[in-house]
C-alpha cells in the first residue's frame, strides 16, 4: 500500500499539519503561567491557613477550619465562574487589569489559588502532625514565641515531610488550570476545544494536548519526589 | 513603677529563686500535683526523686509553664509566672530546660541548635553567637561535632548538646526532666559529669532523675515525691541513710537492694 501523499507531497507534508496556524506552545505557556502564579499564591495562602488552624486563637482556628471545609467542597468550575461573573461583573473586582484578557487571567489565578490553598493547607497540617511535640516544646523552652516556633522549627520540618503530597497538589493544580477556559483564558484546553471544532484529526489533537500535560506534570512529580528524599529530616 | 521593680530585684537577689506555693494540677480526674510547696534558693541543686507517676516530671514542667497549673502560685526571681505571650517567652529564656528525649531541632546542625536562641531571643549577632556556641560545645565535650545533625550523634552527645543549647541563654535556673532516662547505660556518665560540673559552678538546678549516685554526689537537697505530694525533703546523706517516711523507706528498699 502506498501512501496517498506519495504522489502529492505538497498536499500533506507531515501528519502534524493540523497544528499549523495554531499557537499551541503559546497556549501551553499560558497554562504554565497559570500554574506557577497559582502555585505560589496557594502555597502562601495555604501555609497561612495551616498556621491559623494550629494557632492558639480560637477565632483563627475557626476561620481556617471553615474556609477549608467550604472551599474544598465547592467545584472548581463554580469558583472560577464566580470570580468572573460574581467578583468582576457584580462587585467590579478587576484586579487592576485594563483589558478583558488580562482580567480573566488574573481572576483565574485568584480562583485557582483560593481553591488549591485549601488542599495545600491540609497537606501542611498533616505535615505539622508528623513533627514531634518535643520540637515545639524545646523551641518554647528557649523563649521562642508562637510564630517563631512555627516559622523556625515546626513548618520547616513539616514542609519536608509533605513534599510528596504537595507534588500531588501541584500536579492536580496544573491540570485544574484547564478550568480557566470557562472564563475564556486562552490556555491549552481552550485552544484544544477550538481546534477540535475546526479540524478533522480529533484523536491526534487530543493526543497532542494529553502529551503536553504529561510533559509538564511528569518532571514535577519526579523532581519533587527526589527532593523529598534528599530533604527528609532524619530522627 | 521602676522603683518598685528595682526594689523587687534587690529582694530577689538575696532570697529564693524559685518558689512554688500550694500548687495544684489535675489531668482529668487524676490529681497529679496536690498542694505542692517548694522553695529553691539561688545556687541550690535540688534533686526530685520518686516512683513513676508521682508527678515529679509534671512539677518540673510547671516551672517554665510547659504545663499550666490549676491553683497556687509559682514565682521565679520574685516574679509570678506570666500568662502565655511575650512575657512568658522572656521568662522561659531565663529558665533552661533539658528534656528526657533531648528534643534537639532535627533540621538544624548542632551549632545552629545552640545559636538559634541567642540570635532570635537574645538578639545577639551571628558572630558572637557562634563564638559562644562553640565555646559551650567545647565545654560539654562535643566541640568536634558542631557541624553534624542531631541524628548523627549518640544519645549522650545529643543530651550534652541540649545542655549547651540551654546554657547559651544564660539561664538563671536549669530544669532537668529525667535527662538520662533515655540513654544507654554507658552514656549516662558523660551527661552526669557535665551536670556535676554545672552544679560545682554554682548553677541553680532542679533535677528530676532516677540516678541516685548523682543525687548523693551533687545535690544539696533531695525532694521525695509520691502520689502528687512532696513526702519528704532532706539532705542526700540524711535521706539515703535515714529516711523519715515509710513511703521513702519502701521506695529506697526497692531501688537500692541490687
Amino acid at each position: 500500500m502506498s501512501s496517498p501523499y506519495a504522489t502529492h507531497p505538497e498536499a500533506r507534508e507531515n501528519v502534524f499539519d493540523f497544528l499549523q496556524g495554531y499557537d499551541v506552545l503559546g497556549a501551553f505557556w499560558t497554562t504554565v503561567k497559570l500554574t506557577v502564579f497559582s502555585a505560589v499564591g496557594s502555597l502562601v495562602w495555604g501555609t497561612l491557613l495551616a498556621a491559623m488552624r494550629v494557632s492558639p486563637v480560637p477565632l483563627m482556628r475557626g476561620f481556617g477550619t471553615a474556609y477549608v471545609n467550604i472551599v474544598r467542597n465547592i467545584p472548581l468550575t463554580v469558583i472560577i465562574i464566580f470570580t468572573s461573573l460574581g467578583l468582576a461583573d457584580i462587585f467590579g473586582v478587576t484586579l487592576g487589569a485594563s483589558d478583558f484578557k488580562v482580567q480573566g487571567f488574573r481572576l483565574a489565578v485568584l480562583g485557582l489559588s483560593a481553591y488549591t490553598a485549601a488542599f495545600v493547607c491540609e497537606a501542611i497540617r498533616s505535615g505539622i502532625n508528623t513533627v514531634p511535640v518535643g520540637q515545639a516544646e524545646a523551641a518554647r523552652a528557649i523563649g521562642l514565641n508562637f510564630s517563631q516556633t512555627l516559622r523556625l522549627i515546626v513548618l520547616p520540618q513539616a514542609f519536608r515531610a509533605v513534599i510528596g503530597p504537595l507534588a500531588n497538589v501541584l500536579i492536580a493544580l496544573t491540570k485544574n488550570t484547564t478550568v480557566a477556559a470557562a472564563i475564556s483564558v486562552a490556555e491549552a484546553a481552550a485552544l484544544m476545544k477550538t481546534m477540535i471544532e475546526n479540524e478533522a484529526q480529533t484523536l491526534s489533537i487530543g493526543a497532542v494536548f494529553a502529551f503536553g500535560f504529561v510533559v509538564l506534570t511528569l518532571p514535577t512529580g519526579l523532581l519533587l519526589g527526589r527532593l523529598a528524599k534528599r530533604l527528609a529530616v532524619k530522627r | 513603677m521602676t522603683e518598685v521593680s528595682v526594689a523587687k530585684e534587690e529582694v530577689a537577689a538575696t532570697g529564693d529563686l524559685v518558689v512554688l506555693k500550694s500548687v495544684n494540677k489535675h489531668f482529668g480526674a487524676l490529681h497529679v500535683l496536690q498542694d505542692v510547696d517548694l522553695t529553691i534558693a539561688r545556687g541550690e541543686v535540688v534533686v526530685v526523686i520518686g516512683p513513676s507517676g508521682s508527678g515529679k516530671s509534671t512539677l518540673c514542667r510547671t516551672v517554665n509553664r510547659l504545663e499550666t497549673i490549676d491553683a497556687g502560685t509559682i514565682t521565679i526571681d520574685g516574679r509570678p509566672l506570666p500568662q502565655e505571650g511575650k512575657e512568658l517567652a522572656r521568662l522561659r529564656a531565663d529558665v533552661g530546660m533539658v528534656f528526657q528525649s533531648f528534643n534537639l531541632f532535627a533540621h538544624k546542625t548542632v551549632l545552629e541548635n545552640v545559636m538559634l536562641g541567642q540570635i532570635k531571643v537574645r538578639k545577639a549577632d551571628r558572630k558572637q553567637a557562634e563564638v559562644k556556641a562553640r565555646a559551650l560545645l567545647d565545654r560539654v565535650g562535643v566541640g568536634t561535632q558542631a557541624d553534624k545533625y542531631p541524628a548523627q550523634l549518640s544519645g549522650g552527645q545529643q543530651q550534652r548538646v541540649a545542655i549547651a543549647r540551654a546554657l547559651a541563654m544564660d539561664p538563671k535556673v536549669m530544669l532537668f526532666d529525667e535527662p538520662t532516662s533515655a540513654l544507654d547505660p554507658e552514656m549516662i556518665n558523660e551527661v552526669l559529669e557535665v551536670m556535676q560540673q554545672l552544679a560545682r559552678d554554682g548553677m541553680t538546678m532542679i533535677v528530676v532523675t532516677h540516678e541516685m549516685g548523682f543525687a548523693r554526689s551533687a545535690a544539696n537537697r533531695v525532694v521525695f515525691m509520691a502520689d502528687g505530694r512532696i513526702v519528704e525533703q532532706a539532705t542526700p546523706d540524711q535521706f539515703f541513710s535515714n529516711p523519715s517516711s515509710d513511703r521513702a523507706k519502701d521506695f529506697l528498699s526497692k531501688i537500692l537492694h541490687h
